[in-house]
């Protein structure tokens, strides 16, 4: 990777993560699931998939499926980033007037599909890409979930299905921040070693620091990972990914900040200074 | 023509047609050596199996979708829920043995609210047909819709020649009365075709109708029978709650009319399994049981 593709990959992200931090507050967001698939988002959209604003409808676009639907806040900033949706657009975050709200939907350019309810677009990416096999097309299908979303039995349904059928065009990508809603996963459901579960399910499974370009390229550059296999990359990354004051928390995945946290945190992000956060912390599952 | 053949027939025909299935084999048995890979077994995952259909749906496929009516109603509700309501896709659901038909499987293997889940979906539309004839009638139309559907699949041999056309949202209406109207749908008819027989041996003026489309439902048919007939009856193999019975109230307050309806369906029990005929007989659903059921209804309406 030049120089020149990381910065304005970093650039990018930068800009993202202030975007999300400007959508946590006015009612808020899920910021601390929106910071860590960030750096993914904006790779996956960058740099791997054959998708821009002028092939969103063709069929031989590739797709990406947010399974995880609460950290849509990073698709909102990525998309106004690339140019597919207006930042003014965001103004309406939470608005009746406009379709921006916690969870994904189709009326928002570039968003595949309506997510949200965990588990569900694994089967989803599946059709896709299994109407791409079918139909000898060479689409990648990427679908992103959350680590917590992997406690559904419809994901391991959907592994097994996509081995069964061959779907090497199809790539699970797991933001594996270490959280689910309240608990750190491994002192609630714990998923680890998770490659072997991956595995041996039958899948072709890579790790990686979810936060780090140089390895996301090195890791993707080989895909498929390996012929007539599921896909399965494990991005290793952080709750809050950016604003050390909520970073790897339990209970800064759900945050409505006021308006002077949210200037503080934007503060924070460039590494000016420490914010200094009040308003409570909220269970909103 | 069976099931099975106008389905390949129709996907033969239709590049966009492909059949999926939940390790449900028994309707779609032939089918793999004909479809090739547009014959899609997703094992014993229903979640899964209406998830991809969602995805192979988007991609501008109209799968047709089977799987036994319980798990296809209630495993995978709020895929169907969330995946294709929202969505609004075209993925036509084929369930296997629904309402009485589960026989002898025992109650978790009974569909008998389906039709009430199934009609709380928006987009979503239900139908019931009566035999294996006008099963085969009603098909073509409910494929070739961009609507989800949701069709209690009924293979049984007809008894009666169903002559009207189909159309979604059109009932059949196979005689009127003025005594007593038989509203029924799906497998029931058969008997309701009995019961109609007898009473109108008995001397009384009958009608009969064979709803066909629950959603959307012919509001017509129903407003008329119920302004023509003394006593308008419903016969389902489905819960008391959310079916046909609940279907003709809601008509009746929205038009805010009023009648004498009576209710023969499955009140908050699931029914004793057994084989077919004997399940009927158990639960009073023959033709001649409900005959008798309905007599008794009359002559107690004339002593009021």
């Amino acid at each position: 990777m030049t120089n020149e593709v990381l910065n304005d990959l970093q650039k990018t992200a930068l800009n993202v993560r202030e975007h999300i931090i400007r959508l946590s507050t006015d009612g808020g967001c899920f910021t601390g699931a929106s910071l860590s698939a960030t750096d993914l988002v904006v790779y996956l959209y960058k740099q791997f998939l054959n998708v821009n604003k002028n092939n969103l409808r063709d069929s031989s676009r590739d797709y990406l499926f947010l399974s995880k639907g609460h950290d849509v806040p990073a698709l909102y900033g990525t998309f106004v980033e690339l140019g597919w949706m207006p930042a003014e657009r965001l103004q309406h975050h939470l608005s009746p007037n406009d379709s921006i709200y916690w969870h994904p939907n189709v009326n928002v350019p570039g968003i595949e599909f309506h997510s949200g309810s965990l588990g569900h677009l694994p089967s989803v990416a599946l059709g896709v890409a299994l109407d791409c096999k079918i139909g000898g097309s060479p689409n990648k299908v990427v679908c992103i979930l959350g680590d917590g979303e992997l406690n559904e039995g419809s994901v391991w349904e959907a592994i097994l299905v996509a081995n069964a059928y061959k779907l090497d065009n199809l790539l699970f990508v797991v933001d594996r921040n270490f959280f689910q809603a309240n608990m750190p996963t491994e002192e609630l459901i714990p998923l680890e070693p998770l490659p072997d579960k991956f595995a041996a399910f039958g899948a072709a499974v890579k790790r990686v620091d979810g936060h780090d370009f140089t390895a996301l390229e090195d890791a993707l550059t080989s895909f498929p990972f390996q012929k007539d296999k599921l896909n399965v990359l494990i991005a290793d990354t952080r709750r809050g990914k950016g604003l050390p004051s909520i970073e790897a928390r339990a209970d800064r995945w759900f945050c409505n900040f006021t308006h002077d946290e949210v200037d503080a945190l934007l503060g924070e992000l460039h590494g000016e200074h420490a914010a200094t956060l009040e308003s409570e912390t909220l269970v909103v599952r | 023509m069976t099931y099975e053949e106008l389905l390949t027939q129709t996907a033969l025909a239709d590049e966009r047609v492909v059949v999926m299935t939940a390790e449900n084999r028994a309707l779609v048995r032939n089918m793999p050596a004909n479809l090739g890979n547009r014959f899609i077994d997703t094992g014993i995952t229903e979640q899964c199996m209406i998830g991809a259909a969602a995805g192979l749906a988007l991609r501008g496929r109209t799968p047709v979708v089977h799987a036994l009516a319980a798990f296809l109603s209630m495993r995978a509700y709020e895929f169907v829920r969330t995946d294709l309501g929202i969505g609004n896709l075209p993925v036509k659901l084929s369930s296997f043995v629904p309402g009485f038909l589960s026989d002898g499987n025992g109650p978790t293997h009974q569909a008998i609210e389906d039709v009430s889940l199934m009609r709380g979906i928006p987009h979503m539309q239900v139908f019931c047909p009566a035999d294996e004839q006008d099963l085969l009638q009603m098909l073509p139309t409910i494929w070739a819709s961009s609507a989800p559907s949701y069709v209690r699949i009924n293979t049984r041999p007809a008894t009666y020649h169903h002559t009207q056309p189909f159309e979604i949202g059109q009932a059949e209406v196979i005689s009127t009365g003025s005594d007593v109207t038989i509203l029924v749908y799906g497998m029931l008819f058969e008997q309701a075709l009995i019961a109609a027989h007898q009473l109108r041996h008995a001397g009384h003026s009958v009608g009969l109708v064979n709803m066909r489309s629950l959603k959307p439902i012919d509001e017509a048919v129903i407003l008329e029978v119920c302004a023509n007939s003394d006593l308008v009856v419903t016969i389902e193999d489905h819960f008391l709650t959310g079916g046909l019975y609940s279907i003709v109230a809601e008509t009746l307050l929205k038009y805010r009319k009023t009648a004498n309806v009576h209710p023969f369906a499955l009140r908050e029990k699931w029914f004793k399994p057994a084989r077919l005929n004997e399940v009927l007989e158990h639960e009073g659903f023959t033709g001649q049981q409900l005959a008798q059921s309905i007599i008794n209804l009359l002559v107690g309406d004339l002593a009021d």
